[in-house]
C-alpha cells in the first residue's frame, strides 16, 4: 500500500516485542494536552458516575484508596506515534468501582477537572480493561501526567485515558469527547490503526 | 473547553487517505531546522495551526509516521459550509483557489513546513538530510482543528503567541495569515529561543514587525543574547510575560507551543497571571523524550 520512500531506511526494528502499525517505542514519558495542567488537591478531588437515569454516585480520594488496589502493568500506545512497554500504575479497577452502579447504558463519556471529556464505550472499561490509577512508576501520580488521578484503558489510543479524572457518566448512545469531535476516532484502537474519524 | 471548540472542529473534515506529496523546494530556515515545500495534488487546504502527518516506508515495507506543523499562511480561508462529516475524504469544495490561487499566491497545493533537525532522529535527520527535491513522501491532513486561528472567527480578539524553538512554526501560519488577508487583529509575539543563530524565519519575521500593523515581536534568549541585548539569557519567565504579553483583563487568545517544559512553565506563568485555562491552547512537540 505505502509507497517508497526513496533513501530511507529507519531506525533497527524493536525485536520481541509488538508493536502497533505506525507506533515507534519509547522510553521516555513523553506529555501531550490541550491546554494548562489543572492543579487538583486530593482533599477536594472527587469522582462522580452518572447513569443514564441521572442517578449519581461519587468518590472522595479517601474512598477511592479504601478500596481493591490493583497494581497493573500495561503497555501504552499514543496516537502521536510513540508507544511505552511495561508501564507499572496502581489503582482500581472500573470493575471494582462499577460493580454496584445499575446501568444498561453502552457509552460512556470520561471527563476531567480542566474540561477535557473522552468517549469510550462501556465494553472497553469493564473486564479487567480499565482503572483509576493514582501512581505510576511507585510515585505519586505527576499532575503533568494526570495526577492525582487519571483512567489508564491502555487497549486503546492513550488519549482515551484521561488524565485529571472527575467524572463518568454514561449513555445509551454514542457522545463525542473532545478530541473525537476534533476528527479523532471514536474508538481509537492502536491495533486497527484507528487514529481518525473514518480510519 | 468543550462547548464552542468543539462544534467549529466537527467542521473540519479530516481527509484520512494518504496522498504522494512531491518535495518542491527546500531551503534551510537555521543552522538545525530546514523548510520543505511539497506539492501535493487535491490538498484541500488548510488553516493557520494545522499540521500534517507524514509516512515514510523503508525497502523492507516498514512505516516510520510523524506530525509536522504547517508553517505557511492559510490556503483555506473560510470555514466549509456544506460540512462533510469528519473522516470524508473527499476534499471540500470551498476550499479556496483549488489550482494555485490562494491567498498568498502560491497555490493550495503547496505545503510548506520546517522540520527541525533532532539528533538520532528517524524521520526528522531523513526529512532534513535525506529527502531531495522531486522526491516523493505519503501525506496527510490537514489534521488538528483546536489549535487554529482563523481570522474569520477570531478577528478583533487580541492574541498571544508564545513560541519555544520550534514551536513557532504553527504560530508563524497564524502570522502570515494575518498578513495574506489583511487583518489587523493585536497580536504579540514572545519568542524563546537558545541562540540568536536558532531563529527560525528571520527575514520573514522582521518584515512582519515592520509592517507596523498590530504586531509586536519579542525574542527572548535562553542560552546567549546578540550583542547589545537589554535583557541576559534566560529562560521565560512570568515576568517577561506580564511585560510582553497582554493583560489578562484583555481575555486574548493564547496559544503556546514548543516542548513540553516550555509549554508546562508557560501555561502555568499564564494561568498564575490571571488568564482563563481555556483561552490557553497549548500543542508540545519537539523531541519526544522532552
Amino acid at each position: 500500500m505505502s509507497s517508497l520512500t526513496p533513501g530511507f531506511h529507519g531506525r533497527p526494528r524493536p525485536q520481541g516485542v509488538a508493536l502497533p502499525p505506525g507506533q515507534y517505542v519509547e522510553t521516555g514519558f513523553p506529555v501531550l494536552s490541550a491546554g494548562p495542567t489543572p492543579r487538583v488537591d486530593t482533599s477536594t478531588w472527587q469522582l462522580e458516575v452518572t447513569t443514564e437515569t441521572g442517578a449519581t454516585r461519587s468518590w472522595s480520594w479517601a474512598d477511592l484508596m479504601r478500596l481493591p488496589q490493583d497494581e497493573p502493568t500495561v503497555d501504552i500506545h499514543c496516537v502521536t506515534r510513540w508507544s511505552k512497554f511495561g508501564t507499572t500504575w496502581r489503582g482500581v479497577s472500573l470493575d471494582t468501582l462499577l460493580a454496584e452502579v445499575e446501568s444498561t447504558a453502552d457509552f460512556a463519556m470520561v471527563g476531567s477537572y480542566g474540561g477535557y471529556t473522552t468517549n469510550v464505550p462501556v465494553a472497553d472499561l469493564l473486564g479487567g480493561k480499565a482503572w483509576i490509577v493514582h501512581t505510576f512508576d511507585g510515585a505519586p501520580l505527576h499532575p503533568v501526567h494526570g495526577g492525582p488521578a487519571r483512567m489508564i484503558v491502555p487497549h486503546l489510543y492513550f488519549w482515551k485515558s484521561a488524565k485529571w479524572v472527575n467524572s463518568i457518566t454514561l449513555m445509551p448512545m454514542d457522545k463525542q469527547g473532545f478530541w473525537e469531535r476534533l476528527g479523532y476516532h471514536d474508538l481509537g484502537d492502536p491495533w486497527r490503526e484507528q487514529r481518525y474519524q473514518g480510519d | 473547553m468543550t462547548e464552542a471548540p468543539v462544534r467549529l472542529g466537527a467542521r473540519y473534515a479530516m481527509p484520512s487517505r494518504w496522498k504522494v506529496a512531491r518535495l518542491a523546494d527546500a531551503w534551510e530556515e537555521s543552522p538545525s531546522a530546514r523548510t520543505l515545500v511539497l506539492e501535493v495534488p487535491g490538498w484541500p487546504g488548510h488553516m493557520a495551526g494545522q499540521h500534517v502527518d507524514l509516512k515514510l516506508t523503508a525497502p523492507d515495507g516498514y512505516t516510520a509516521e510523524r506530525s509536522y506543523s504547517i508553517g505557511g499562511a492559510a490556503t483555506r480561508s473560510s470555514l466549509p459550509d456544506d460540512a462533510t462529516p469528519a473522516g470524508d475524504p473527499a476534499p471540500s469544495a470551498s476550499a479556496v483557489g483549488q489550482d494555485g490561487g490562494g491567498p498568498d499566491g502560491t497555490g493550495v497545493t503547496r505545503v510548506e513546513l520546517t522540520v527541525q533537525r533532532v539528533a538520532g532522529g528517524e524521520v526528522s535527520s531523513y526529512l532534513t538530510d535525506g529527502f531531495s527535491v522531486g522526491d516523493t513522501i505519503e501525506m496527510r491532513g490537514p489534521i488538528g482543528g483546536w489549535f487554529v486561528w482563523s481570522p474569520e472567527r477570531d478577528a478583533g480578539t487580541p492574541v498571544l503567541l508564545a513560541a519555544g524553538g520550534s514551536g513557532l512554526v504553527p504560530l508563524m501560519a497564524m502570522l502570515r495569515t494575518r498578513r495574506d488577508v489583511g487583518d489587523r487583529t493585536p497580536f504579540r509575539l514572545v519568542y524563546s529561543v537558545r541562540r540568536p543563530e536558532d531563529r527560525l524565519y528571520v527575514d520573514d519575521l522582521a518584515r512582519l514587525a515592520a509592517a507596523q500593523d498590530g504586531l509586536d515581536v519579542q525574542v527572548l534568549y535562553t542560552r546567549s543574547t546578540p550583542l547589545g541585548s537589554m535583557r541576559g539569557p534566560g529562560r521565560l519567565e512570568r515576568r517577561d510575560l506580564a511585560a510582553w504579553g497582554w493583560p489578562a483583563e484583555l481575555d486574548p487568545a493564547c496559544f503556546v507551543c514548543g516542548p513540553t517544559g516550555f509549554v508546562e512553565a508557560v501555561a502555568k506563568q499564564l494561568v498564575s497571571l490571571g488568564h482563563d485555562p481555556a483561552r490557553v491552547k497549548t500543542e508540545r512537540f519537539g523531541p519526544a523524550s522532552d
